[in-house]
């Protein structure tokens, strides 16, 4: 590394000055909520009980992990996940190849694809509730009786309004990773005999990992923390609730700042877990290492 | 440069438009020596709870203006409102409209003042027993009670001549209507939620029990609570149970009866103007009577629900504040916000009223039940403690009276204690 010339460290140093100022807001609005969240999980700490607050360690980690309230709510977080990531991406790869190859009225196409996307997420759950609330709603006759009092039928429900809702984003995604694919390659591939099945499975498809991966990772990091679908549709009753909507009752029905505060460290140590699952289970292919999308 | 120019002219543009709004904002909460105090109470669609600040506005003097801020419509939602104010010290909480489970847990936590001296006799003076109890922590009252409210047994006089006096008795009388093949549901609060919490609490003191010990620091439960939960399962699967029984509130109940499938129901008073306007040929044969009892020898104990009115601990006006809220519960406004918004009134002699007699024919009967009424157990922990029956009970047909009692006193040791997780 060569010595700066005096002209580019002053640049590094006004570089610094002019980035500080949103630095220190990203530190107090980010940091400090992260770091204080950690404090008042290690502590006993209820808003109607302050005189009995103190530090108790470990103890309401450990009263959540042996809690059954919160493997339920785990599981049904990771149902929800997985199936909801996995329709995603097969609707998703199957929007974006329409959007990609769609010669005609490509604009409308994706205009109409991304509509869902750009709804608020509580008005389509308010939309979707209505619609599946005996009485009222123009879908409910298709479902049984008030089917959002069901706890199977709710969690399929649940993924349809989370599916419907951000496929657009998975597919969006996807799109970029097909615009990588050089028209080359698959001309290549054809000209070898390669079928149209098999095009997409061996040219396609690993030149789109990166998309693919990050597209995956996005989609389940935020299906994991879901909590609007779920807080309007059941308020998480019939044991629909998932960890988010668990660390919120905690926090803010209960008002146990400690324990809700160690159930959102933990949900951020899942997150965590799944970003580096991904990374190590895509090797390479991982955005941020040696050779990214390339 | 000249954009920079514009950019920090339009810069500072903003910070006197920002300095401004402050100064209005500081302004509109004294303007001109009058101080304006924020209520902050229920939604009310009746214009009553308005014309109450109006007037006590105006009854002033020129002290002091009250302004009705609206909570949320669902009671978590009020809750929650409030505390994430109070526990961030918010000066602007003046008045502030508690549900009757409420005051202990606000006491508990230092948020609101208690009530002392002259103000503390003005408060309970011919005030109900009953909901000055709510409003009641440890020995020191917390609130004022604004309006109360029970339930009654509606039924149709066309199926029922003679309206049963006991559980037991309704669930024969559903049984043999059901038989002649007749409207024979019996609706009453089955979801999970606060509702299924007062219909379990109403059965436990009726059975001559009560949830929590005398003084709030453990379960009691108990046979009375067995045989309560022995009631909800016995209904839930009988055919008198509504089909949708797990996931009915008050105003499903209501609307099942109005629909013209049920025999009777469990409700508050709301349903009686609802099924005049709504099916006028059943109106005809809606009758009431008092709440059905557990043993035929003992009148059943009714839980009560209601708002009772305190002020905040950071009102930077705690003296005005305590004047308006006693205002706002006097006798006029009380008798206005039974007649048009059909809340029953705290004050004891206004069930002797003329004008509340006429258009509340069951005044008397709700008066009944309010002088043996139940109340849910006070703690600062109830909402844990709901929250535990509530879950454990529901849904009513899959309880196992024991074992789901049993369940119950453990879950409530833990929420008395703040300890564990809430579902």
């Amino acid at each position: 590394m060569t010595r700066l010339s005096e002209g580019a460290r002053q640049e590094r140093r006004l570089g610094w000055l002019l980035c500080a100022p949103a630095v220190l807001v990203m530190l107090a609005v980010t940091a400090y909520p992260v770091l204080y969240a950690l404090y008042l999980s290690l502590h006993r700490y209820d808003l109607r009980f302050p005189q009995l607050a103190r530090f108790v360690g470990l103890d309401n980690y450990a009263a959540v992990l042996s809690s059954g309230f919160w493997w339920e709510a785990f599981q049904v977080t990771c149902l929800i996940t997985v199936v909801s990531v996995a329709v995603e991406l097969a609707l998703g790869m199957g929007l974006a190849v329409v959007m990609h190859r769609a010669i005609l009225g490509r604009p409308a196409v994706r205009t109409a694809v991304l509509l869902p996307y750009g709804i608020v997420t509580v008005v389509a759950a308010f939309s979707w509730q209505y619609a599946w609330t005996p009485g009222i709603g123009y879908l409910v006759d298709s479902a049984g009786e008030a089917p959002l009092t069901d706890h199977w039928k709710a969690i399929g429900l649940i993924i349809l309004a989370e599916v419907w809702k951000t496929t657009p984003f998975m597919a969006l995604l996807l799109l970029a990773g097909l615009a990588l694919v050089p028209e080359e390659t698959l001309r290549a591939a054809m000209v070898d005999g390669a079928t149209r099945w098999q095009r997409f499975r061996l040219v396609t498809l690993p030149l789109m990992k990166p998309a693919i991966l990050v597209a995956l990772l996005f989609r389940t990091l935020d299906a994991f923390r879901i909590f609007d679908n779920i807080y309007v549709l059941t308020q998480g009753s019939n044991g629909t609730g998932s960890v988010s909507i668990l660390g919120y009752d905690n926090l803010f029905t209960a008002l146990n700042l400690g324990i809700g505060s160690a159930i959102s460290v933990l949900i951020f140590l899942c997150v965590a877990v799944i970003a580096f699952a991904f990374i190590r289970l895509f090797g390479t292919a991982a955005p941020g290492s040696e050779d990214t999308g390339r | 440069m000249a954009c920079a120019v514009r950019r920090s002219r339009a810069l500072a543009a903003v910070l006197v438009l920002a300095a401004a709004a402050v100064a209005c904002g500081g302004g509109a909460s004294r303007t001109s020596g009058r101080a304006t105090l924020d209520w902050y109470n229920f939604p009310d669609d009746s214009g009553a709870l308005q014309q109450a600040a109006d007037r006590c506005s105006r009854a002033s003097g020129g002290r002091y203006v009250i302004r009705y801020n609206k909570l949320p419509r669902t009671a978590d939602g009020q809750r929650q409102q409030l505390v994430r104010r109070l526990a961030a010290r918010d000066p602007a909480l003046d008045i502030l409209g508690l549900d009757v489970t409420w005051a202990p847990e606000f006491a508990e936590a230092g948020w609101i003042r208690p009530w002392t001296g002259s103000r503390r006799a003005e408060a309970v003076r011919d005030t109900l027993p009953a909901p000055v109890r709510t409003a009641t922590w440890k020995d020191r009252l917390y609130a004022v009670p604004y309006n109360t409210n029970v339930q009654l047994l509606w039924y149709r006089a066309d199926l029922v001549p003679q309206p049963p006096t006991t559980w037991a008795g309704m669930l024969d009388a559903a049984r043999a209507l059901a038989k002649a093949g007749k409207p024979h549901r019996i609706e009453v609060q089955g979801a999970q939620y606060e509702g299924l919490t007062v219909w379990f609490n109403t059965l436990v003191a009726s059975a001559g029990g009560s949830i929590l010990n005398a003084d709030a620091t453990a379960p009691s439960l108990g046979a009375p609570a067995v045989r309560a939960a022995s009631i909800m399962r016995d209904l839930a699967v009988s055919p008198a149970a509504d089909p949708s029984l797990s996931n009915q509130t008050e105003d499903q109940n209501r609307l099942a009866m109005e629909s013209g499938t049920a025999a009777f129901q469990v409700n508050y008073p709301f349903v009686y103007p609802a099924m005049k306007a709504d099916n006028p040929e059943l109106f005809r044969h809606f009758r009431w009577a008092r709440y059905p009892r557990v043993d035929a020898d003992r009148p059943a104990r009714v839980t009560i629900g209601g708002i009772d009115l305190a002020v905040g601990a950071h009102s930077r006006r705690p003296e005005l504040a305590f004047e308006a809220a006693l205002c706002l519960r006097d006798r006029d406004n009380q008798r206005a916000a039974a007649l048009r918004g059909g809340l029953p009134p705290t004050l004891r002699s206004l069930y002797d009223d003329p004008q509340i007699e006429r258009s509340y024919p069951f005044a008397q009967d709700i008066l009944a039940e309010l002088e043996n009424a139940a109340l849910r157990p006070q703690t600062p922990a109830y909402q844990n403690v709901s929250i535990a029956v509530s879950h454990t009970l529901s849904p009513p047909a899959e309880i196992r009276p024991a074992a789901s009692v049993l369940d119950l006193r453990g879950q409530i040791e833990d929420a008395l204690q703040s300890k564990g997780l809430v579902p």
